[in-house]
């Protein structure tokens, strides 16, 4: 880490408590978020999700007891950015871990962080029979429709005509098949306690994510069954837009055919 | 207390002798013919006294990746299979290596290629013995030939793959999977508590004492070149370390032989049978039983073939560990293979005939 990153050395040679009394502080970040640069895209939504979770955990008191499992894809690093232990999984696989881990330490806070290639592609199996079996486990699904890390290709969640690497001209539904609501699916499965979609663009919309996260770690808590929480996203970078237009586009077309709030609530 | 003597099939004895080893968990998938490890531990119900886990998982791919997390997290966990579904494992059983997590993979092997036949092989050899999935690994691999064995193997498999952080595996194949024997049941050791398992395994992700200590992350990813070779540089001097200190075999009437069979597995307790018909005929024949199919004997095979006149490898394959032999003799002395293939087991007579060839 360079001096320019750390924060308590700026370049003005103050430190943050010069800067931020503690009477004037309204926000700061969890301290399970570590002090290291992100290497998300700007406007990307993993950062926001992260940063939501780590709250969650920290608000439940759980940060030594939490075990997070990390996807392939965009979020293969998510555990440089939170202070837990954590688990990087083969592609699509987190949910086996998540069982493994979830049932050998049952006092244990375990969650997966999952792509939509990663959880509703190559994971399919597992991921429907992780929350089929009502795993106490928490699944968080990031659904950007686009398979981000390896640059752009169509994803399960791709929406019809919508342009990535792999379909130039548009998903065609005779050519690609159709985008896959396997949230909607696992609202169907006896296992699960608790699925819900939502979104991370707004603040408003942040504070609804942060509630759902909150009742999904709580539900696998008390042994209520499987929890599946999915977060559309944005990816600027892979949908070629500025992070605004980014947003916009995902409010017109993503939340069009993703329907955002809870599928289903055993409470 | 007096021993506890059961007769069992080897897949019974696995499954008796996991609960008896203070195994914390078993994930598997049913396929022939091996499906009574698991069938074994559903009927045992060891999550009632032992407090293990047993899970039928949706695949081998989630049963290895059950075991990835599992292991990663400190806990002494195991999975079976057969042939076709270690092939699906191949992934995980990476991922573990690179990652240095600890687990226990039976193989009760059956014929291939593909989905082949559900009779005896040992045509696994070569995945098991060179990794099997990407990248450069090694899996320790303990090769039974009795159902003594198998139960004895069971704790010696978690033992070594707690010791050096690595997958571990035992090479069974259908004979021993599948035929009775009498056998003494291992003693009963308690499942380790978390202090004792937070002792063992620092480096496990369970988040453990986490107020007191960095994150643990168990992970094979590496994206810096520098880093990753240092990375496989580690893993390869800990696998040298395994060459020089975890070799084990058996030797049967070597001192007087002048030819020697070198068999593993069922193959060797066939073999012992023709070595005696042979010892009969005024052959002087010894059996040389590699117990480590990885690490190889390979220094003690050199030694014993400088007083030699030839080696016959006995193997239910093609002709996979006669290249190890081959190997470690390096021409000094010629080196045959006989193996039967498609699910034949050999015959005793067909490997006394193979001896008169040398």
């Amino acid at each position: 880490m360079s001096d320019k990153n750390h924060p308590e050395k700026q370049a003005s040679g103050l430190t943050r408590a010069d800067i931020i009394r503690p009477e004037n502080l309204v926000y700061q970040k969890p301290e399970l978020m570590n002090d290291v640069n992100m290497h998300y895209c700007p406007g990307c939504s993993h950062g926001v999700v992260h940063k939501l979770i780590a709250e969650v955990i920290e608000e439940m008191g759980m940060a030594d007891k939490t075990i997070g499992i990390s996807p392939v894809g965009c979020a293969v690093f998510a555990y440089r950015y939170l202070d837990i232990d954590w688990q990087e999984a083969a592609h699509g696989r987190a949910p086996a871990l998540a069982t493994a881990c979830k049932r050998l330490w049952p006092d244990r806070l375990v969650f997966t962080y999952q792509g939509d290639g990663d959880l509703a592609c190559i994971g399919t199996a597992e991921t429907l029979h992780a929350l089929n079996r009502g795993e106490n486990i928490t699944i968080i699904f990031i659904n950007n429709a686009i398979y981000g890390m390896t640059g752009g290709q169509m994803a399960p969640t791709t929406l019809l005509g919508m342009k990535t690497s792999t379909c130039p001209y548009g998903r065609d539904p005779k050519l690609h098949g159709f985008p896959l609501k396997i949230t909607e699916l696992a609202a169907q499965l006896e296992g699960t306690a608790y699925v819900t979609r939502q979104s991370v663009h707004n603040v408003a919309a942040i504070r609804k994510a942060k509630k759902a996260i909150r009742h999904a770690f709580e539900n696998s808590m008390q042994g209520k069954g499987s929890n599946l929480v999915e977060i559309v996203s944005t990816c600027s970078s892979g949908w070629k837009m500025s992070p605004i237009k980014a947003n916009q586009w995902m409010e017109e077309h993503m939340l069009e055919f993703y329907h955002l709030g809870d599928l289903k609530d055993k409470d | 207390m007096e021993n506890e003597i059961l007769l069992l099939k080897g897949n019974e004895a696995i499954a008796h002798a996991a609960i008896r080893c203070g195994c914390d968990g078993y994930f598997g998938y049913p396929i022939t013919p091996q499906s009574e490890v698991l069938e074994t531990l559903s009927v045992l119900k060891p999550w009632e006294t032992t407090g293990m886990v047993v899970l039928q998982a949706e695949s081998e791919v989630a049963s290895i990746n059950m075991l990835y997390g599992g292991g990663g997290s400190g806990k002494r966990v195991m999975t079976s299979s057969s042939s076709v579904g270690i092939a699906l494992m191949q992934e995980g059983i990476s991922y573990m290596a690179g990652a240095e997590v600890p687990g226990l993979i039976v193989n009760v092997q059956r014929g291939g290629p593909g989905l082949g036949t559900i009779q005896p092989s040992q045509s696994d050899y070569n995945q098991a013995t060179r990794g099997g999935g990407n990248g450069d690994y090694n899996v320790i691999v303990l090769a039974p030939n009795s159902v003594q064995e198998m139960a004895d193997f069971v704790d010696l498999a978690f033992e070594l793959s707690f010791k050096y952080r690595n997958p571990a595996m035992i090479l069974s194949d259908g004979v021993i999977g599948q035929m009775m024997e009498k056998v003494v049941l291992p003693p009963f050791k308690p499942r380790r508590t978390e202090e004792e398992i937070a002792r063992e395994c620092p480096w496990a992700a369970n988040g453990h004492g986490l107020k007191g200590r960095r994150p643990n992350i168990i992970t094979s990813l590496e994206m810096d070149p520098v880093e990753m070779e240092k990375k496989n540089l580690h893993l390869q001097a800990k696998y040298k370390e395994i060459r020089e200190k975890e070799v084990r075999y058996e030797t049967t009437s070597c001192d007087d032989a002048d030819i020697l069979i070198v068999a593993f597995g069922s193959a060797s307790r066939i073999s012992l049978k023709a070595m005696e018909t042979a010892r009969k005929q005024g052959l002087k024949v010894g059996l040389f039983r590699p117990i480590t199919l990885w690490p190889f004997p390979e220094r003690e095979i050199r030694e014993m073939a400088r007083h030699l006149k030839g080696i016959l490898t006995v193997e239910i394959n093609a002709g996979q560990m006669v290249f190890d032999v081959r190997a470690a003799v390096d021409g000094s002395v010629p080196v045959r293979h006989f193996g039967r293939l498609g699910g034949i087991v050999p015959d005793p007579d067909e490997i006394v005939q193979e001896l008169y060839k040398l």
